[in-house]
């Protein structure tokens, strides 16, 4: 059997359906994208934050040292 | 011992050209499937437009069933080599995979409200048995989670990997068998599709699974950078 093609549409083209999900398929990549920037939002914090505590480590065992520039 | 392999993590650095090169590589396969369907591809006769669904559901589903095999096979190293890398990799296969599913189910659900009048056909094996698989792997996370011992929840999780594994290529086979063929059969059919349609669903699949590997790659490479920024915080006593 060979799935036939036309040249003019059938009577019902169903492009909602078709939009629909073209459009539920790019949400669903919108959604996990959006969810990686956030955590990667969350890395980037903690790893502000154990840059600072590192530096103030730094800082309490020698005074006296100079800071490094970031 | 330096963080990294503290973590054991070592291996599953993805540098960023390779990131680079593959989220291109994934931009452009999307960008040509999607002018091949919409604007190549031949208007089918009976579904008319409706049929371009096919070009997506269909790639999806087959994407996902086979990370969820693939999931099972990394299992099996991990289980072979007790190598905490591979458990990762099968976590982050299947993690993947569940997600495209959720693509499938959807969009699956769409093309047969505008084929059939219907959203969902529970007497359809098809339908149900995607149901199930995806029902099967929904319990792989909670029961992940469930166990704290990072060595038992490793081998726990790679144990359900290879027997969910295992089930869903003889659930597909059951299917195949079974009577009802109300669903259209694709891989039976597929060398019965005409050349155009042929090369736009090969362009689909191909860029699908460009995507699906793409989003395992990152994925994998923020668990790497989460992991080894706990490694970090643990070493200079911060945890």
């Amino acid at each position: 059997m060979t799935i036939p093609s036309a040249t003019a549409l059938p009577a019902n083209t169903g492009d909602g359906y078709v939009a629909a999900a073209y459009i539920v398929f790019f949400l669903i990549l919108l959604i996990y994208v959006a969810i990686m920037a956030l955590r990667l939002g969350h890395v980037q914090r903690d790893l502000r934050d154990l840059q600072a505590r590192t530096q103030e480590q730094d800082e309490r065992q020698d005074p006296a040292r100079e800071r490094e520039p970031a | 011992m330096t963080p990294d392999t503290a973590t054991g993590q070592g291996a599953l650095r993805v540098d960023g050209r390779t990131l680079r090169t593959l989220s291109i590589a994934t931009v452009l396969a999307m960008g040509l499937s999607l002018s091949l369907v919409f604007f190549y591809a031949p208007i089918e006769l009976e579904e008319g437009l409706l049929q371009k669904i096919f070009y997506l559901h269909v790639p999806l589903a087959i994407v996902s069933l086979c990370g969820f095999v693939l999931g099972g096979i990394m299992a099996i190293a991990h289980l072979r080599t007790r190598d905490r890398r591979w458990d990762l990799r099968a976590y982050v296969t299947i993690h993947m995979s569940l997600i495209f599913g959720v693509g499938v189910l959807l969009t699956g659900s769409i093309w047969a409200r505008g084929s059939w009048g219907h959203w969902w056909v529970w007497s359809e094996p098809t339908l149900v048995s995607f149901l199930i698989v995806m029902l099967l792997y929904a319990t792989y996370q909670p029961l992940r989670f469930a166990i704290e011992d990072p060595e038992r929840q490793a081998r726990y999780a790679s144990v359900f990997a290879i027997v969910a594994g295992a089930f869903v290529p003889l659930n597909f086979l059951a299917v195949r068998l079974s009577t009802s063929y109300l669903h259209p059969r694709v891989l039976g059919s597929a060398s019965n599709l005409p050349p155009s349609m042929r090369l736009t669903f090969a362009v689909s699949l191909a860029s699908i699974a460009l995507l699906f590997a793409t989003l395992c790659c990152y994925e994998l490479s923020a668990k790497r950078t989460r992991m080894l920024l706990r490694a970090r915080s643990r070493i200079l006593g911060f945890q």
